[in-house]
């Protein structure tokens, strides 16, 4: 829709969350964050540092992974959103989901939604060949999926848990990739 | 956050003219550096003009044998292109030494180069600070401030540059395209585009108000060897305490002034036939040790004297 010029301090837009679509009526400060939490209700993304420091808040804009909390809502007027509740749901779990049940990936799980959304982010980046900084030939046009690279990858999300080691192999284990 | 009014511009110039027109006016693209200073209230915009969907992501070849990014490509965008990592390695390599995955798909090159300092008094509102508050004092003088500058600081800042990504540029001898308010086109080299603190560090850049970076121009790649190094207190997503760029013959240090530094005596001294360690000294012989950071000039000759000789590197 057409953003009125100097819009007052309300919104007013269509953003697609999980597939469905919803009209949102908001303060123009709300971040995308508090927008999925507050005024839709889709609590699993989590607020940790709401700094992008910590990756607790990681969901999936049009594919790729963000951080929700750095972001106003009004910049994703029209796109789409996918939070971990449209990921998979209990009965009807990802792969990745599973895993981490699997492997143990967590302890109070506070980050896990965003482990498992940046997970998720994080493949599709590896599928496409795009490097990080662990990348040895930049320019080969496929990306080894290495512990070294998961590990890399994955350094914007914090576990104060520190389950670490079992994340990476749940990853690992999901990707269906060679250590 | 204090409130602001919101427009999404659907061209480059009429962004630059509205946020020249509207008092207390910011630019807003990727939004992490900017959105996490206005919660802090650090950053009070009144207005913003989203500049994040401007037709400027395209990267593409130009007539020389350069590269133009558009200044809305994401850092991811950027660092992914074909071209870039194989023509200008250590674009990419300073590119995804930045930030986190995350924040790379969102942050833009040209908010990229418009980033505020990471100094922790700047993100101190309790503390004295020049940046936000002109003439207010500076706290990093004599605080634990250990990432301090050590080239071109001044009594009234002692800030460093956090991108890791001008330093590539200043190495590679991009420059930077703007539009102004008034819709014309203006070129900048990139180490004329931020400025070192003197008596006023509240004005970051060399640009006027409400102009808006456009691209960034690569020339063709040069001859040699490219590489960017860079330490920290841990492996990722930590700011530098020390970086380096190295292209060719042209040498460019991070987080060691208020501006990416080009290193023009440690190349004048390499092209004079002085030794790596000889060449540091060049650099870094003028540098200046605040409180607790005079490791970073120890530091600072190391890593150059490694990156000149052609240590392995990580």
């Amino acid at each position: 829709m057409d953003m009125p010029v100097r819009a007052a301090a309300r919104a007013s837009f269509e953003i697609t969350v999980n597939g469905e679509r919803r009209r949102i009526e908001a303060d123009l400060r709300t971040t995308l964050l508090d927008l999925l939490r507050e005024h839709l209700g889709l609590t699993g993304t989590k607020k940790g540092c709401d700094h992008g420091q910590c990756g607790a808040c990681t969901v999936l804009v049009e594919g790729r992974r963000i951080n929700a909390c750095l972001s106003l809502a009004i910049m994703h007027e029209g796109q789409s959103v996918t939070t971990i509740e449209g990921v998979g749901l209990p009965g009807n779990l990802h792969p990745l989901q599973a895993a981490f049940l699997e492997h143990d990936a967590f302890q109070c799980g506070y980050c896990t939604p965003g482990q498992i959304c940046s997970a998720l982010g994080m493949l599709a980046e590896v599928e496409h060949g795009e490097p990080s900084q662990v990348t040895r030939d930049l320019a080969a046009e496929a990306v080894p999926l290495t512990d070294e690279e998961i590990r890399e990858r994955m350094s914007g999300n914090i576990c104060r848990c520190s389950a670490y080691p079992q994340i990476l192999e749940a990853i690992r284990d999901a990707a269906g990739a060679a250590a | 956050m204090r409130p602001f009014t919101y427009e999404r511009a659907d061209s480059a110039a009429g962004a630059a003219k509205a946020a020249a027109e509207t008092p207390g006016a910011r630019f807003l693209a990727g939004g992490t550096n900017l959105l996490d200073l206005m919660k802090l209230e650090i950053e009070r915009p009144q207005h913003l003009v989203d500049v994040g969907r401007l037709p400027l992501a395209e990267i593409a070849e130009t007539a020389d044998g350069g590269l133009r990014i558009g200044a809305m490509a994401t850092n991811s965008a950027a660092a992914s292109d074909r071209r870039v990592r194989t023509r200008y390695p250590v674009l990419t390599q300073a590119l995804v030494a930045g930030a986190s995955a995350q924040l790379r798909n969102k942050a833009t090159i040209g908010g990229n180069l418009m980033q505020r300092t990471r100094c922790p008094y700047f993100y101190d509102p309790a503390k004295p600070c020049n940046k936000r508050d002109p003439g207010a004092g500076c706290s990093a003088l004599e605080g634990d401030a250990r990432g301090n500058a050590i080239l071109g600081a001044s009594d009234a800042c002692v800030a460093t540059h956090p991108s890791d990504m001008a330093v590539a540029l200043s190495a590679l001898g991009a420059t930077v395209e703007t539009v102004a308010p008034a819709g014309e086109i203006r070129t900048l080299g990139i180490d004329d585009v931020h400025r070192l603190p003197g008596k006023a560090p509240q004005i970051e850049t060399n640009l006027a108000p409400g102009e808006l970076v456009t691209a960034v121009v690569l020339p063709p790649p040069p001859e040699g060897r490219q590489e960017y190094r860079k330490v920290r207190d841990r492996a990722s997503y930590a700011g530098g305490l020390f970086s380096l760029a190295l292209a060719g013959e042209r040498l460019a240090l991070g987080a060691v002034a208020l501006k990416p530094w080009r290193a023009t005596r440690a190349e004048a001294a390499l092209a004079g036939g002085a030794s790596p360690a000889e060449a540091a000294e060049a650099e870094i012989g003028a540098a200046h040790p605040g409180h607790r950071n005079a490791f970073k000039i120890t530091l600072a000759r190391r890593v150059i004297a490694a990156a000149l000789e052609g240590t392995p590197y990580p």
